[in-house]
């Protein structure tokens, strides 16, 4: 039996339902359309679409890392790193083709971020293929701050330090359509005026962006990589004994899952014109774990509300603040960007203890970590019977 | 000469666990259709030996052939990719994935997916515990239940050699039982089987023939029936005066 019959019968519990939920994605991309476009038209509001952008890249960057921590079971805590490839890798690139390719300069630059990500990806999956848990965590941190210190040590002459790029008066080119929507798109609404910004055509890339990369993903999780991935996370030994070839396997997770952030990296270089080494340090890493975490590992849902939330509920307080709609002193806001950090603390020690398979999390992990709830299923007697033997304890072995 | 080729020949391998050498030159074959049981003292190498013929551990010298075939030094998927299974000690299965997923994925290398359905339901037929328990997440299993999983996802990939490692280890004597059956049942079919047990007696019971390992070497051979009336067989390994 194919897995997509399988996946299909696990899913036939919910056909009941099926004709609600669609009307509730056709309801949510309606949102997801016209939300940015309401905020652009409020007077006053359009910092959110801003927000949004960099929520969204965040988004991308987090799907990225789910494929190598929620798939493959492969802890990376260096992850900026890619993010970081990508960016510079992109801006240098850019700025050597700008005069030619014009506005397509960043959609060219795509490739090149998404290559040097994904060959970044191989640069440090190689040594670490040995390596798991702890020991690769630790591994990949020291990553992703060799990359971030030869980034402010000016590499090669070619990062400009920490002053960043592009140097001086230098500008990065808009791309398509940037200049021409903006001044030709603009009307009056009873919210107030509506201009097309660069914010919200940002938005719309990144928007197109991460419906390709969650169509992709899906993709891969029912694929035979999917598979593999799965039983190698669950057991190496026993993964290799079916055919997987484990080193190949974690190659794959680590350039794939560096690829996302190496085009998370372009694009983030290019909204925000800037790169320096000040975006790439460890803390973002920590950041894009805690949203896979949280959101849910492997779950895709889950990774964009965790994205949402970690990253968006911040940002929109002190937007709100800085924009005057909620009136905050000086010192209250600092204070909300300092207690941040104790707040997502907190929230993660919460959520590990109550709901350790994050707020949406994929059907696999939820069945992962409440095992109590499938024992139920088991006609008792025969499932206790020889809870003690080795069988139980030995596949934690390795 | 037209002897048979034999399935798996090996020849003098030497394997090492770092400075320690494990295995000090061991040589066995095993022929179409047979069972070959490998018994020993804890330590002895058996493991050792099912893991350089697997490619888990590579041989310092000597050579394992599969019909011919070198297959030391290779890479365990590549090993097994050749049709060369094992169920590893301690049974090892995906606790959480389902029944059915482990079997599938017993299936990972194989092309053939239109015979998909029918593997399954042999496999089901040869252990209908599991067919019960098709949808029900590996962990969950009991111990005998976990090794029959074991066996049924390795028989997925149609091996030519099915290597069987201590596939009694902890198990209630009923199950024990129900595996020996099972064993026999598929050697019947043609299954070429190299088995490793601590149950000496048992393992020698439904074996063809039967090497004794002590400390990395092989020290007796000799079909099943010779060996468990060897004395010192039975002094060593049946618990015998």
């Amino acid at each position: 039996m194919e897995w997509a019959t399988i996946s299909r019968r696990a899913t036939q519990g919910v056909g009941g339902i099926f004709a609600n939920k669609r009307v509730l994605h056709a309801g949510l991309a309606v949102l997801i359309i016209l939300i940015p476009l309401i905020f652009q038209a409020a007077t006053g509001l359009g910092f959110l679409v801003r927000i949004l952008v960099i929520v969204g890249i965040w988004i991308l960057l987090a799907l990225g890392l789910n494929i190598v921590v929620g798939y493959a079971g492969l802890l990376d805590l260096g992850y900026v790193a890619f993010y970081a490839m990508g960016a510079y890798a992109g801006v240098l690139l850019g700025q050597a083709t700008a005069d030619v390719l014009g506005g397509a300069t960043y959609y060219v630059m795509l490739i090149p971020g998404a290559v040097a990500g994904a060959v970044t990806g191989l640069v440090l999956g190689f040594p670490v293929l040995r390596l798991r848990g702890d020991y690769l965590a630790i591994v990949t941190l020291g990553f992703g701050e060799i990359v971030r210190i030869s980034l402010s040590n000016n590499i090669l002459g070619l990062t400009n330090g920490a002053a960043g790029l592009p140097r001086g008066v230098e500008v990065m080119a808009a791309p398509f359509g940037m200049r021409w929507l903006q001044a030709n798109v603009r009307f009056d609404t009873p919210l107030g005026d509506f201009v097309f910004s660069p914010n919200l055509y940002w938005y719309f890339v990144v928007l197109a962006l991460i419906v390709i990369s969650v169509v992709v993903i899906n993709r891969l999780d029912d694929s035979r990589l999917g598979r593999a991935w799965a039983a190698m996370r669950e057991n190496e030994v026993a993964a290799a004994a079916c055919g997987v070839n484990i080193r190949t396997q974690k190659l794959w997770a680590f350039s794939i899952g560096a690829l996302s952030g190496g085009v998370a990296g372009v694009t983030f270089a290019n909204v925000q014109q800037f790169v320096s080494p000040e975006s790439f340090i460890f803390m973002e890493s920590v950041f894009v774990v805690c949203i896979v975490v949280l959101g849910g590992m492997g779950s895709i849902p889950g990774v964009i509300v965790g994205a949402l939330v970690i990253r968006g509920i911040p940002d929109l307080i002190q937007g709100l603040a800085v924009a005057g709609v909620v009136k905050l002193s000086g010192t209250t806001l600092s204070s909300i960007t300092n207690y941040r950090f104790l707040v997502f603390g907190l929230l993660m020690v919460i959520m590990m203890a109550f709901r350790p398979e994050g707020m949406i999390p994929s059907k696999r992990r939820a069945r992962e970590l409440h095992p109590d709830d499938d024992v139920l299923l088991v006609d008792g007697s025969q499932a206790l019977e020889e809870v003690d033997d080795a069988g139980r304890t030995s596949d934690h072995g390795s | 000469m037209t002897t048979p080729q034999p399935v798996l020949s090996v020849e003098g391998i030497h394997s090492f666990y770092g400075r320690i050498e494990a295995l000090k030159g061991i040589s066995l074959h095993v022929d179409e259709g047979e069972i070959v049981t490998l018994i020993g003292a804890n330590g002895a190498g058996k493991s050792t030996t099912i893991n350089t013929i697997s490619g888990l551990v590579t041989p310092k010298m000597g050579s394992v052939k599969l019909f011919g075939e070198t297959i030391s030094g290779l890479r365990v998927n590549i090993v097994a990719s050749k049709g060369v299974v094992q169920v590893p000690e301690g049974r090892r299965i995906f606790s959480r994935m389902t029944v059915l997923e482990n079997l599938e994925m017993g299936a990972y290398l194989r092309k053939d997916k239109a015979e998909f359905a029918g593997d399954i339901k042999r496999v089901f037929e040869l252990f209908p515990r599991l067919a019960e328990r098709r949808s029900q997440k590996g962990g969950t299993l009991s111990g005998g239940e976990q090794q029959m999983l074991a066996m049924g996802r390795a028989l997925m990939a149609k091996p030519r050699l099915l290597m069987l490692d201590e596939p009694s280890m902890g198990l209630a004597p009923v199950v024990v039982d129900l595996i020996f059956e099972t064993i026999e049942r598929l050697n019947s079919e043609g299954m070429t089987i190299l088995l490793i047990e601590q149950n000496a007696a048992k393992a020698l019971t439904v074996a063809n023939r039967g090497y004794v390992l002590e400390v990395g070497k092989v020290v007796l051979e000799g079909s099943g029936r010779e060996l468990l009336t060897n004395e010192r067989v039975r002094k060593a390994y049946l618990g015998e005066e």
